[in-house]
């Protein structure tokens, strides 16, 4: 029995995925649950699991391809689960057509176009038929009795149990034959959750171009051009890797977003002294009491939810002619990682304590660095704040994250001599930029809301938990 | 017979049974004159004189050794002992003679020693103790641990007409909370036989004592989002009636066992022991348990509360076996 692996839709406003890297060769066998391949879509990065066990088949969509959510990407052999005979020498993966949609008109080409051609690793062949363990399906006694009484073989059931596990109910309807190997009620799930709130009519944005509604990320943006003759760049020694998913979709997002709003940036200056003693005085209690390290960053959040209640214009999107005030204040914060950056969102930062979001924080940060959030966790915000501050930065000018209009820049830390009173004292300070968009937002109100947060920091009065 | 709390059909049954047979004898601290630290002797000692209705001094060990002694000659005495905590300090004599005697000398001790137990009335450490797996563990006693009125009252008269040695404990937070209707009539409840409280398919959930209450509110709350549990009073914990159990999770293929005992050495682990000797291949997810802490009765009541086991804690064990 073979089972088709598709390409999952990783969230409801995505329709697209590219495979990033291939976790198994066809011949290998692979676990239920176990990884199968590696995808980047406009949201995130994510190991996608093999939805059945069995030995890999046949590859149909190769690393660095794009295609539609529910594109059969490869076929797993179920029942050759058992007979795994040594493997065959991988055969060629077919590339798939691959129907890459293009709704928009006039793309840019998409700069395939890497000159040197990329030096193919040797493929290595495996040292012949490594003894593998057989496929372990978890289960349990009486599943196990179950399935040999009615001579059914486990690693075809589909288990729904905690964990993937084969449950009772699983053998069950495995033995009165009304199982779906490959039911996939994901799109039904999807479906439901697709019946929001339906977005007001608006006239179209004359900047988009025909973009539509929830276009950042689309293919109008020459995200990619390069400024000279090519052959200007390709000079001297040098090496051509080509440009990760992730970094790609990272310019498409930031020149889109310079595209689109007129950036403006507002530097104001923070004394920190009361926050940092605060901290200083309570972070070993508090990291002990809860288990987390008290960073500065929860501040910063508590202080924004303060400018932003009081100055909404800044917690707002713009579609077109109509501005869409969020009334939820959900906010970003940019994640610097290894391979580039991401903003998972603090949903509801307004109804959270100094101690939920930064649990919440830390949450966030640990699964953007082993790869698993997901897509919801990073939709949704309102109003981003990014740190330049912690390697080292005086102070940044950031780039909005759309659809937000502003966003807050962290600078460090550090104790400069201050004028207070007309006399000069030590003071831990600290510059923040704020970049917002002039289309929505004005220079009055930018200030405003700069001093709110400003003040609300140099009063500190809330308690941490 | 109008509605009984616990306390009463205790009450009857040493009083019926006393009535009955000349040789039944109320021996404990304060039995006669005061009528017991809960009343369950009251009116005994006016009724049977002081030969029948004995007062002791402080002292446990005394208590059950003269009751052994008594039981040699013939007679069949009932042991209170005032708050069952304290039933330790006559371990030698319930472990050593009156546990063996039968086996050694061919001396059967007919003698119930009784008295409340457990938790959840703010008695701290000294006066809520659940000491049953000690004498589950000792071979040549019996031990009961019932829930309701009526088999409090059954089993009490069980156990006073057994010709064992049988332990009784009563649930002192069950005393005066549990009212229920029982028979006229003189009856019995068979020991060694567990009671199915509740019918149900998904899980079963095995439990006694003050905690089978809790168990079967647990049940009904699990009922309302489609888990059927069958809930199992032990009422025996000694001899276990493995049978009962091991039916039922033949059944459910799924089993959760809450006591107000705690956790290491509790019966949960000989129950599992059990499954998985003798319906290993109809277990469909480990066996779970929701017990007591490891941890002597905390007399904070808040502290109380976090140790024992309470509605919200098995139901959400329930609702994890059930989804396992």
């Amino acid at each position: 029995m073979a089972a088709d692996v598709v390409m999952p839709q990783m969230g409801e406003s995505i329709f697209e995925g590219t495979i990033t890297k291939w976790l198994k060769k066809p011949g290998d066998k692979v676990e239920r649950d176990e990884p199968l391949f590696e995808i980047s879509t406009d949201k995130v990065d994510a190991e996608i699991p093999s939805p059945s066990a069995g030995v890999l088949k046949e590859i149909k969509v190769s690393e660095g391809q794009t295609v539609p959510i529910n594109t059969v990407v490869a076929v797993i052999d179920a029942a050759g689960a058992a007979a795994a005979a040594p493997a065959p020498a991988p055969a060629k993966a077919t590339p798939a057509p691959a129907p890459v949609p293009v709704p928009v008109a006039a793309p840019a080409p998409k700069p395939q176009i890497v000159p040197p051609p990329a030096p193919q690793p040797a493929a290595v062949a495996p040292a012949a038929s490594a003894t593998k363990e057989a496929a372990r399906v978890h289960s349990s006694p009486l599943v196990r009795r179950m399935a040999k009484e009615h001579g059914i073989d486990l690693t075809t059931v589909p288990g729904t149990g905690s964990g993937g596990r084969v449950s009772k109910q699983d053998i069950e309807a495995a033995i009165s034959g009304s199982a779906a190997p490959a039911a996939v009620s994901a799109p039904a799930a999807a479906a439901s959750a697709a019946q929001r709130v339906a977005p007001p009519p608006v006239a179209p944005a004359p900047l988009a171009g025909g973009g539509g509604p929830a276009a950042h990320g689309t293919q109008y943006v020459p995200a990619l051009q390069i400024g000279v003759p090519r052959e200007r760049i390709y000079h001297g020694d040098y090496e051509v890797e080509p440009l990760s998913n992730m970094r790609q979709k990272i310019a498409e997002h930031m020149v889109a977003s310079k595209h689109v709003s007129p950036h403006v940036y507002s530097v104001d200056e923070i004394d920190m002294t009361k926050v940092a003693a605060l901290r200083a005085k309570s972070k070993d209690e508090f990291e002990k009491s809860y288990g987390t390290k008290l960073t500065f960053m929860p501040f910063f959040v508590k202080a924004v939810v303060a400018g932003l209640r009081a100055f909404p214009p800044l917690n707002s999107s713009l579609d077109g002619t109509n501005v869409v005030r969020h009334k939820e204040i959900n906010i970003g914060i940019a994640v610097a990682l290894d391979w580039g950056l991401i903003v998972p969102v603090i949903k509801n930062a307004d109804e959270k304590n100094i101690l939920g979001i930064q649990r919440t924080m830390n949450d966030l940060a640990d699964r953007a660095r082993t790869k698993k959030l997901k897509p919801e966790e990073v939709q949704e915000g309102t109003f981003s704040i990014t740190n330049p501050g912690v390697f080292g930065g005086l102070f940044g000018m950031p780039v909005i994250s759309q659809p937000n209009v502003g966003i807050l820049g962290l600078g460090a830390i550090e104790k400069r001599p201050v004028v207070i009173n007309d006399s000069i004292a030590i003071r831990s300070m600290c510059y923040v930029t704020l970049s917002y968009d002039h289309r929505v937002v004005d220079g009055a109100i930018a200030h405003q809301f700069l001093h709110k947060v400003k003040e609300t920091l140099e009063n500190w009065s809330e308690p941490l938990v | 017979m109008g509605q009984v709390t616990f306390l009463d059909a205790i009450k009857q049954a040493m009083q019926e049974e006393m009535e009955r047979d000349p040789t039944v004898v109320l021996i404990g601290e304060d039995v006669g004159v005061y009528g017991g630290a809960f009343k369950t002797s009251e009116g005994l000692l006016a009724k049977f004189g002081w030969e029948r209705v004995i007062d002791t001094p402080i002292s446990e060990s005394a208590i059950v050794g003269a009751a052994c002694g008594m039981s040699y000659l013939g007679l069949r005495p009932i042991a209170e002992m005032q708050f069952i905590d304290f039933i330790v300090c006559a371990f030698n004599q319930i472990t050593n003679f009156v546990a063996k005697g039968h086996y050694l000398w061919d001396a059967p001790a007919p003698i119930v020693i009784r008295g409340p137990a457990g938790g959840g009335v703010h008695g701290g450490p000294f006066h809520s103790a659940n000491p049953e797996m000690y004498f589950v563990h000792t071979p040549g006693l019996k031990v009961i641990y019932p829930s309701t009125p009526y088999d409090a009252k059954g089993l009490l008269k069980a156990a006073i007409r057994d010709n064992n040695p049988v332990l009784f404990f009563e649930h002192k937070f069950l005393y005066r909370r549990i009212k229920e209707e029982i028979p006229e009539d003189d009856y019995v409840v068979p020991i060694g036989k567990a009671a199915v409280r509740r019918e149900g398919k998904h899980l079963t959930i095995v439990s006694y004592a003050a905690m089978m209450h809790t168990a079967l509110e647990a049940a009904d709350e699990l009922a309302k989002s489609g888990i059927e549990a069958e809930v199992i009073d032990l009422r025996t914990l000694a001899p276990l009636d493995s049978d009962t159990i091991v039916e039922s999770v033949k059944k459910t293929n799924r089993c959760l066992v809450v006591h107000e005992d705690t956790k290491t050495g509790g019966i949960a682990g000989e129950i599992a022991a059990i499954l998985c000797e003798r319906a290993f291949g109809h277990l469909d997810g480990p066996l779970m348990r929701v017990t007591a802490l490891d941890t002597p009765v905390p007399y904070a009541p808040t502290l109380e509360e976090y140790f024992l086991p309470n509605k919200e804690k098995v139901v959400h064990a329930a609702r994890e076996l059930a989804r396992y």
